[in-house]
This record gives structure tokens, sequence and C-alpha cells, in this order.
């Protein structure tokens, strides 16, 4: 692993879990369709979004008390399969159904990104977004409280919180004047509510057993995209994130949500000059001045915030020129970039247009150092593709941690991972069942029957209504977290 | 403390609700913690009120926040400073939660603690309680931190203040961006409690890490240090250490930080002194403003005053006019705006000849900007300049600026230029403003916006006090009576309203020679809301004119107002009527 020059072999993926297994037959909820995922930066929590605006949090176990759980195995004398393992943790409803009145638009309450932000005191932060609006969310566990031996015996009960101070002392005035005249140190005295009045105080005591977490939405990020917001990203200054939409990037502060800075604005002065949009943005990793978008055009921009105010002038631009005669009427719909992510440690940009993921190297413009085709047998079906619209789906990709091997999603909940090492030939294909090496023996397919969906046990077709578009990797081990419409698989190698 | 004339009861209530589920009972209950605290007596506060407050931390924010604010204040209540210590530990716990605010206001108290207790009580217990913050696991507590050095430092021993210096710098380096950026933000208070000699070697080297710092957000922080390092250190020191750091900045890749340069520049002449700003501040200054990035040039461009008000005359016209002339015509409108509005005060520093010569050419293209807020910002500081060449150089570019903005097609130009017309008519005199502005100011009566009608009433009002009723009487009056016949009833509310507030400004024999009865014979409009505002007017007009005018005229008028067939007016009427019985019964 360490001899970079020395390809790795490839890897051997094992299922690990599945959240939310449909049963045979189970007909998929709408709402409960996973619509985004990501992992914690150092991957002890894993987070999903689903189109019903619900986030849920998943937990790793198996290192959380990693001493006791080495020496139980250790006496158990099995050997170390140790891999990722997560238990479902929390969820909270993040996002509402809305309605625009003023555009007369109805505004999903689907999560379309869900970033980790900084953890602090056990408190986890979390922004999530759907098409408009980004909200900042804290999850803490907060000590259930059992308050007794209060003052006033038995606790007045608060109904509604329409108890007031105000009104309360003058039923008791009375008694009060009656029993408490006496000047005794109050000190002395223990019990506190006497038949007569109350003649000492005392605070209440507070005991707590358990703990409940608890998901607030600290800030909302609100009326600052005219269009659907499709990333968000954090910057490396722990202080601000980017929110793009179609045609602009903002700039936020995180503690500030009535502002924001808009960064980058390609909207035509008329639309009917509109050519291009944006897809995707990320910052670097580690470079707070530097974040990459792209488009549908198929370039990806490398832009460089200390340059100026407003970036509409990239620094660098990274794009294929087509080989003339290869173009076709498809060429520009599935150039267009669905994703891109930044390497671990900023060099490279993983891409992912239709039919293929490029790894670029940020100091090469000329072209991509690698591309792997994700699904080529597709190629002759794109005329389909493009009827049933399914030609515009947009399929993430993701890197692994140390950065030797890719990964992103297909059709019939198929995901592919390639080694992008040099020399590596690596290329698996895995689908999203507890057997996720049952087709691979078939692949690549070499026809294809309907290209409506089929229910073709070899695999030898393709199944448009299943497909696998979100997915992520694990920060620093080989495991894969990925969404098969409403269920979570994670496999780990 | 003695409680026994405190009625228990409320205290009992006031201590069960900071348990309350109530978020506002409990915020109401921790606001309220010194009348708790005086119930209890000193010490049972100490023994029992704040170690059960230390426990109880696992609250909302608010509550956190109210509570940090609260403590903050709390000597008296706890047997006076001797005892400050036991203060300490709930506000550190404080000051590690994950919330900034209430992060930042336990510090605050911890601050103002600290800067009373005694030194041996520092050393004891308020340098460990900073040494534990800046060890904390989570950045929350080394952001904290950062902001208390200052107070022990100075009483500490030399080996304790050796420590709380590597301590710091240790900070400066820590892993989290928010660290640094608190130990930037922080640097200043620290370093003006240190000694000149260790203010030269340990600040300055941290100084100058923070300076180098990858995360822009950290060097953003470094610049606004640099300002208050360099009034702590002596002029040839500062020459030494800030002046290259703030030339480099001057010309660094991130324009937030050449931004930040840009604001704080004048801040350091004084600190370096005559020669050096002369030959590098004044040169950094001037490449700031020619910057590439219009935001720079917004900042620079907004300190030309300040920053030629430290420079003489001399050094002012030769090296910052010439920027000041590229200015006036730059591409981005936020820079000119930037430019006029500061612009005006120039002159007093650059003298009558140069201003006449140099800054007139440039207040006259400004005045004839595309961009209205350009015109204004010369407008508004008008008096500036008039007292050093006078305002006749510029009345004849004035007027076609202010009719052009009085007519601008957005309304809030319009208003902006409202509210300048009684300063300019007090600049210009009453000859001026009679021949070109009076038709200007009555011609805004009639807009189509209301806030522009109400505010041209307004205006009335300021110019009859501005040039006296006399004045009024002939070049107002006349005019907003003959508007009482407009056919659009919104049109004869305006003028019931400029009626109503030039009243007292015009005096009683006016009021009720020339206002008073126009108002009365508005009574009769067929339109209601006119009726009423008539009765709103006659009561403001109560005060002004004498008893027996009230008797005869106005409350005839309003009696018969009160048998309108419309509710409201009856309303008003009746309002009006019994402010009179009111005023009449009680005088």
């Amino acid at each position: 692993m360490d001899d970079v020059a020395m390809a790795p072999e490839g890897l051997e993926w094992k299922f690990s879990q599945v959240f939310g297994e449909r049963a045979a037959g189970e007909e998929v909820q709408e709402v409960d369709i996973i619509s985004a995922i990501e992992f914690d930066k150092n991957g002890d929590h894993l987070a999903t979004g689903d189109r019903g605006g619900r986030v849920v949090l998943f937990e790793r176990t198996d290192k959380i008390d990693g001493g006791v759980h080495r020496r139980v195995l250790e006496a158990m004398d099995c050997s170390s399969s140790q891999h990722p393992e997560f238990h479902y943790k929390t969820e909270f409803q993040s996002h509402e159904p809305e309605f625009d009145y003023l555009k007369s638009l109805e505004i999903e309450e689907k999560i379309n990104k869900i970033r980790w932000c900084q953890t602090a005191n056990n408190a986890m932060f979390l922004l999530s977004t759907n098409d408009k609006t980004i909200k900042f969310w804290k999850v803490q566990e907060k000590k259930i409280k059992k308050v007794c031996n209060f003052n006033l015996d038995p606790p007045k009960p608060t109904i509604n919180g329409f108890v007031t101070t105000s009104n309360a002392p003058t039923s008791f005035k009375t008694c009060f004047t009656n029993g408490g005249s006496n000047d005794n140190p109050l000190n002395f005295r223990n019990n506190n509510v006497s038949l007569r009045g109350l003649t000492s105080l005392h605070l209440p005591t507070v005991t707590s057993h358990e703990t409940s977490l608890l998901a607030r939405c600290r800030k909302t990020y609100a009326h600052a995209h005219d269009y659907h917001i499709n990333s968000i990203s954090n910057n490396s200054d722990c202080e601000t994130f980017i929110s793009a939409d179609d045609l602009r990037i903002n700039l936020w502060n995180l503690e500030i949500s009535s502002q924001s800075f808009n960064i980058v604005d390609k909207k035509p002065a008329n639309m009917e000059d509109l050519t291009e949009v944006i897809t995707s943005a990320e910052f670097h990793p580690s470079h707070c001045n530097m974040l990459a978008y792209s488009s549908s055009k198929g370039s990806i921009r490398l832009i460089d915030l200390r340059q100026s105010a407003l970036c509409d002038t990239h620094s660098k631009l990274f794009e294929e020129h087509e080989a003339p005669g290869s173009k076709s009427f498809f060429s520009d719909i599935i150039s267009s970039i669905s994703d891109i992510k930044f390497s671990k440690g900023g060099r490279y940009i993983l891409s992912r247009d239709y039919m293929t993921l490029k790894m670029w190297d940020i100091n090469m413009g000329s072209g991509p150092v690698a591309t792997f085709q994700v699904h080529e047998h597709l190629r002759p079906k794109l005329c389909d593709l493009y009827e049933n619209d399914a030609i515009f789906d947009k399929f993430e990709c993701c890197l692994s941690g140390d950065g030797q091997r890719v990964a992103t999603g297909s059709y019939s909940h198929l995901f592919r991972v390639f080694g992008c090492s040099e020399g590596s030939t690596e290329a698996t294909t895995l689908e999203a069942t507890k057997n996720p090496t049952r087709r691979q023996v078939q692949t690549p397919p070499r026809f294809l029957r309907s290209p409506g969906g089929s229910d073709d046990v070899n695999g030898n077709s393709f199944d448009l209504t299943t497909k696998l578009l979100h997915l992520a990797w694990h920060p620093s081990e080989n495991s894969i977290a990925c969404a098969a419409s409403n269920s979570l698989y994670m496999y780990y190698a | 403390m003695s409680m026994g004339d405190e009625p228990l009861y409320p205290i009992a209530v006031l201590i069960d609700e900071l348990k309350n589920e109530d978020i506002q009972l409990r915020l109401n209950s921790i606001r309220r913690l010194p009348t708790i605290a005086r119930a209890l007596g000193e010490e049972r506060t100490r023994k029992e009120l704040i170690p059960f407050l230390s426990e109880n931390n696992d609250d909302v924010d608010e509550v956190l926040l109210a509570m940090a604010e609260e403590l903050g204040a709390f000597i008296p209540y706890i047997g006076g400073i001797e005892h400050a210590n036991v203060l300490l530990p709930p506000l550190e716990t404080l000051c590690t939660v994950e919330e900034t605010c209430v992060r930042e206001k336990a510090v605050e108290s911890l601050c103002k603690i600290g800067s009373q207790m005694k030194e041996t009580d520092l050393a004891e217990s308020f340098v460990p309680l900073v040494k534990r913050l800046a060890a904390g696991e989570w950045f929350t507590a080394r952001v904290s931190a950062c902001g208390l050095f200052h107070i022990p430092y100075p009483s500490a021993p030399e080996n304790s203040k050796a420590e709380l210096r590597s301590v710091y710098s240790q900070l400066c380096q820590d892993d989290m961006p928010m660290v640094r950026r608190s130990a930037a933000t922080n640097l200043g208070k620290f370093a003006a409690t240190m000694e000149p000699a260790h203010l030269k070697t340990d600040i300055m080297q941290i100084f100058e890490d923070l300076t180098q710092d990858d995360q822009d957000s950290v060097r953003l922080l470094a610049v606004e240090g640099c300002a208050a390092l360099g009034k702590l250190l002596e002029p040839q020191d500062c020459v030494k250490h800030i002046l290259p750091v703030i030339v480099n900045f001057s010309q660094d890749k991130s324009w937030r930080v050449r931004y930040m340069v840009a604001n704080q520049l004048y801040e350091l002449c004084e600190a370096v002194g005559p020669e050096p700003t002369k030959s590098e501040l004044v040169p950094a200054y001037v490449r700031l403003l020619r910057d590439n990035e219009a935001e720079v040039r917004i900042a620079a461009a907004g300190k030309v005053t300040k920053f030629s008000l430290i420079l003489n005359a001399e050094l002012a016209i030769q090296h910052i006019l010439p920027c000041v002339k590229e200015l006036s015509s730059d591409s981005s409108q936020h820079v000119r705006s930037a430019l006029a509005s500061v612009i005006m005060g120039m002159a007093p520093v650059l003298g009558k000849e140069a201003t006449t010569e140099q800054l007139l050419p440039i207040f006259l293209s400004l005045l004839k900007d595309e961009f209205p807020d350009v015109r204004l910002s010369i407008i508004s500081k008008l008096d500036q300049v008039n007292q050093v060449i006078g305002i006749d150089l510029l009345s004849q570019s004035l007027l076609p600026a202010i009719v052009e903005l009085a007519e601008d097609r957005h309304w809030r130009v319009r208003l902006a230029i409202i509210e300048y017309i009684p300063l300019l008519a007090s600049q210009l005199g009453v000859g001026f403003f009679d021949d070109k502005l009076g038709a200007l100011c009555m011609k805004w009566l009639q807009d189509k916006v209301y806030s522009i009608r109400d505010a041209a009433a307004t205006n009335l009002k300021r110019l009859a006090e501005e040039f006296g009723p006399d004045w009024a009487l002939q070049h107002i009056v006349p005019q907003v009576l003959d508007m009482i016949k407009n056919p659009h009833y919104l049109h004869r509310m305006t003028v019931l309203r400029a009626i109503s507030l030039l009243a007292p400004v015009m005096g009683s024999e006016i009021t009720c020679s020339k206002l008073l009865p126009v108002v009365v014979e508005v009574s009769k409009d067929r339109v209601p809301n006119i009726k009423f505002n008539v009765a709103k007017a006659l009561q403001s007009m109560t005060p002004i004119v004498d008893h027996t005018v009230v008797e005869s005229t106005i409350r005839p008028c309003l009696i018969e107002l009160s048998e309108d067939p419309d509710a409201d007016v009856r309303f008003f009427a009746n309002q009006a009527i019994q402010a009179i019985d009111n005023k009449t019964t009680s005088s």
C-alpha cells in the first residue's frame, strides 16, 4: 500500500449492513427514497437525507469503545474482521414542503445535500438543503432531567406555560404573613412548607439518568437562491460555506444567516443566451481560497476567491475536447457533469458525466489523467434513454480516503469501483443487495432487451427505475455506503 | 443579608422555576438570580446556589447566555471579591459550550470578575483556569482561553508569565482555524499587558506567524492587529516590525486582506511617524486606491479624507489628489459613491486654492454622475465645502443635479433629495431658493408616492422654520392653500397634512386668519377620509389658537362632523372633542 508505484490488488467487496431493506413485494414509498448520503470527517457518523425531508443519522459502533471491543474479540479468539459497523442513531425532520406564494411555486422538502460541520463538545453539526433553503442543525445528547424537591409542593403544573410568577403569589400571601413572621434563621429549618406557610427556601434536586438526542435548527439560510440549489460545501476555515444553484454560487458565514455574498454569477443579461448551467460545486479540502464547480457543458472551473470579489473569471479550466468526428446529437447531453469531488489532499478532482468517471489533476488542464467507462453498454441505447429522460439522471461519485479508488453508481442498483492508481486495472461491478457480487460474472452485458426496465434475473438487462444515484466512501477505510431507493446498503473490503 | 422582610413565596416560585419546563420561565428566573441570591444570603449562595448552577448547565443556549451574563455581576451576592473564585467554575463550563455567543459572554464575565480579583487569587485560581481551557479537548475551550490571558498576566509571578506566553503562542499554532482566529483577535489585548522586552520578541514572533497563516480569515485578523500593536511599540520598532508586514499585506494575493489594509492603513500613520508614512505608507495607500479589485478601491476611497487629514496639504495634493481624480471616473459606481461620500471633507484639508482648482472639477463631475447615490452623497455634505470656497462656484452645477434627482424615477432617490432641501436652502440662501427650488417643493406635494408627499409636507415645515413665518406666508402658504381645490382627494389630504404641520410654525395669528378657515371649509368635503383628517387637523390646531377661537370655530365644526353618517368621521370628531374638553377642564 505504501508503494505508490505498485498497483494495489483488486478488493474483494463484502456485504456489511443494510438499513431499511425492502421485503419482497413491498412497494417503495416516494418519501422514503434516499436523496443524499454523507460521512462525517472521521467516518464515525453517516447521515442520509430523503425525499420526505428527513435526515437520518447513523453512528459507528465498532470503534466507539474500541478498547473493550478488541478485548472481547481477543477473548473470543476471533480473527480481526474489523470493518465499520453502524447503528441507527436518530432522525429528524429537516425540511417541510413549502409554497412560494410570490412565484406560485411548490418547494419540495427533498434533501438535496447534506454536509457535516466541525464537531464540538460531542454535539454534531450539519448543514442540509432542499431546493431553496439551507439549514444548520445541531444534534446533541441532552440529559433527561427529573426535578424533585421543589419549594412548593406539589410542584405547580405548568399547563401550556400559562402559570406566571406575577399572579401566583397572591393566593399564598395570607398564609405567609401568618406563618412567616418569626425571625428564625432559615438555615435551621429543613422542612420548607409548614402547615401555616413557607418558611425556608431550598434549591430543587435534579437527577438525570438517561440521555436523549435532540436536534435543533440553529440557523436557516433562506431567500438567496432563485434557482434550485444543487450543492453546498464547507470551507476549510470552518467559518464559511458555499451554496450553488443553476446559475449562481453564494458564500455564507455559518454564524450569519441574514446575508450572503454572490461569488459566481452565470446569469446572462438575456436568458435566451443561456448555454450552460452550474451542476455542482465544492471547496478545496485545505486551500480556503479555492473552489471548483462543474457545468452542464462538461467543464470544470477552478476559481480563486483571493483574486476578486466576484469570481466570474476562472483561474483554471478543465475540459476535454471531443474528437470532431465523434460528435453526435447526444454528446452535449452526456458530457454534462453531474457531480465533482476533490480528492482528500486536493490534488485531484473526480467528475462524473453520464457515461464516464474522469480524474483530473488540478495541475493539468489539457485533459483528464484517467477516464473510466461506467456503463458503456448503454451507448447504443442513448436514444431510448433520452426519450424517457433517464439521460438526465444525476449520478454522484466518490473517492476512497487514500485516493486509490473511485466509485459511482449505475442502473439496476449496480455501482462500480475502479482502481485509479497508475497501472491499476481494477474495475468491479457490484449490486446493492446482500450479495453484491452475484452478477459480476456476467459483466459486461452484451445486449439489451427492453430498455424500459426488465426483470431478467441474469442481469443482462438494466432497469432504469432502479438507479443508484447516491453513494459515499468512508473517509479512512474501504467501506462504501450506497442508496438503493429507500434502502441504505453498506459494503466493506 | 436578612430576609425577614422579603416575602418568601415569590422567591420560592423563582427558585422552582429555575427548573421549569418552560424556557421563558427559566429565563425569567435566571434574570432574577440576584433576587434569589439576596433571599438565600451570601453563604447559601456560595455553597448552594452557585454549585447548583454549575451542575445544571445542560440547558438551551438562551438560558446559558443569560446565566453567563448574570454571573458576571454576581460578586456582591456572594460576599464580595474575596469569594470571587466560587464564580469561576460555572463560567469555566460556560466557556466550553458550542454556542459562540454564550462563550463570548462567559469570557466577558470572567474578564469582569478577574479584573477585580486580588493578585494572589488570580494566581491561585484564574491562571489555572486559563491553562485548563487552553488545554481543552475541544476547540471551544481553547477559543475562549485566548480572550482571558490579559487578565491574570500583569500580576502573575515571573515563571507563570513565561508559561502564559508560551501557552498563547501554542494557541496561535492550533490545528483549528477558529482557535487561531481567536488568538489573532485577542493578540492586541494580550500584548497591551506585556513588558516591552517580550513584546518585541514573543509577541512579534507570534504576530509574524499569524501574518503567514494559510487561512485568509486568520491573516485578515492579523491585519486588524497591526494598528493595535503598532500603537504599543516605539516608533522605531513599529517601523522595523509592523511596517514591512503591512506593506506586504497591502500587496497580498487575497483582495480581502488588501481590503482590510485599505480600511486600517491610516491608523498606522501616527504609530510609525511622518517620515516612514511618506516613504512607505503613502505609496502603499496609492497602490490600494488603484487596486484591481473594486471592493478594495471602495474601502480605500472611503478613507481618502481620513488619510489626507493625517498628511499635510502638500503631500495630499501631490499623491492623493491624482488618485482621487481617477476614482471620480471609476468604472464601479460603488467606488464613486464611496468617494463622493467623503470627498467634500478634503476641502478644509487642501485649503481654498487647491479646492477651487483641483477639487471643484471633481465635485462637478460627480454631481453629473449617472448614479444617483453619487450625486446625493455630494449634496449631503455641501456644508463642508461651503465653508472653504463658498457655494457660488457650485451653484450653477447644483441646480441641474437637484432638479434631476427631484424627478428621479426611483422614489427613494426623490425622498433622499427632499430630506436635503432644508440643508440646501440654508446653504444657498433665500434668493436662490425662491428662484429655483420653490416650485419643486410644491410639485412634490403631488407626487404619486405617499412617502414623497408626506416628506414634502414635512419639508415645507422645515423650510418655514429655516426662513421664518413671514417668508412662509408669502412663498408657501398661498401655494399650499391653492391646492386644496385639487380634484384628487389624496392631494387634498396632503394639503391638510401640510397645514397641520405648518400651523405651529406660523403661529396663532396666521393660523386663525389663513389656515383655519380653509380647514373648516374642507370639513364639508364629500370624501369621508378628508373629513376625518379635518377632525385630526383641528385637534392638532387647538393648542395653537386662542380658546375663544376653539369654542367659536373649531368646536362647532367638530360637532357637525360628529354627526356625520360615516363611522370613522364620527370617531375622530368625537376624539377631538374629547381632547378639547379634557384640555378645558384641566386648565
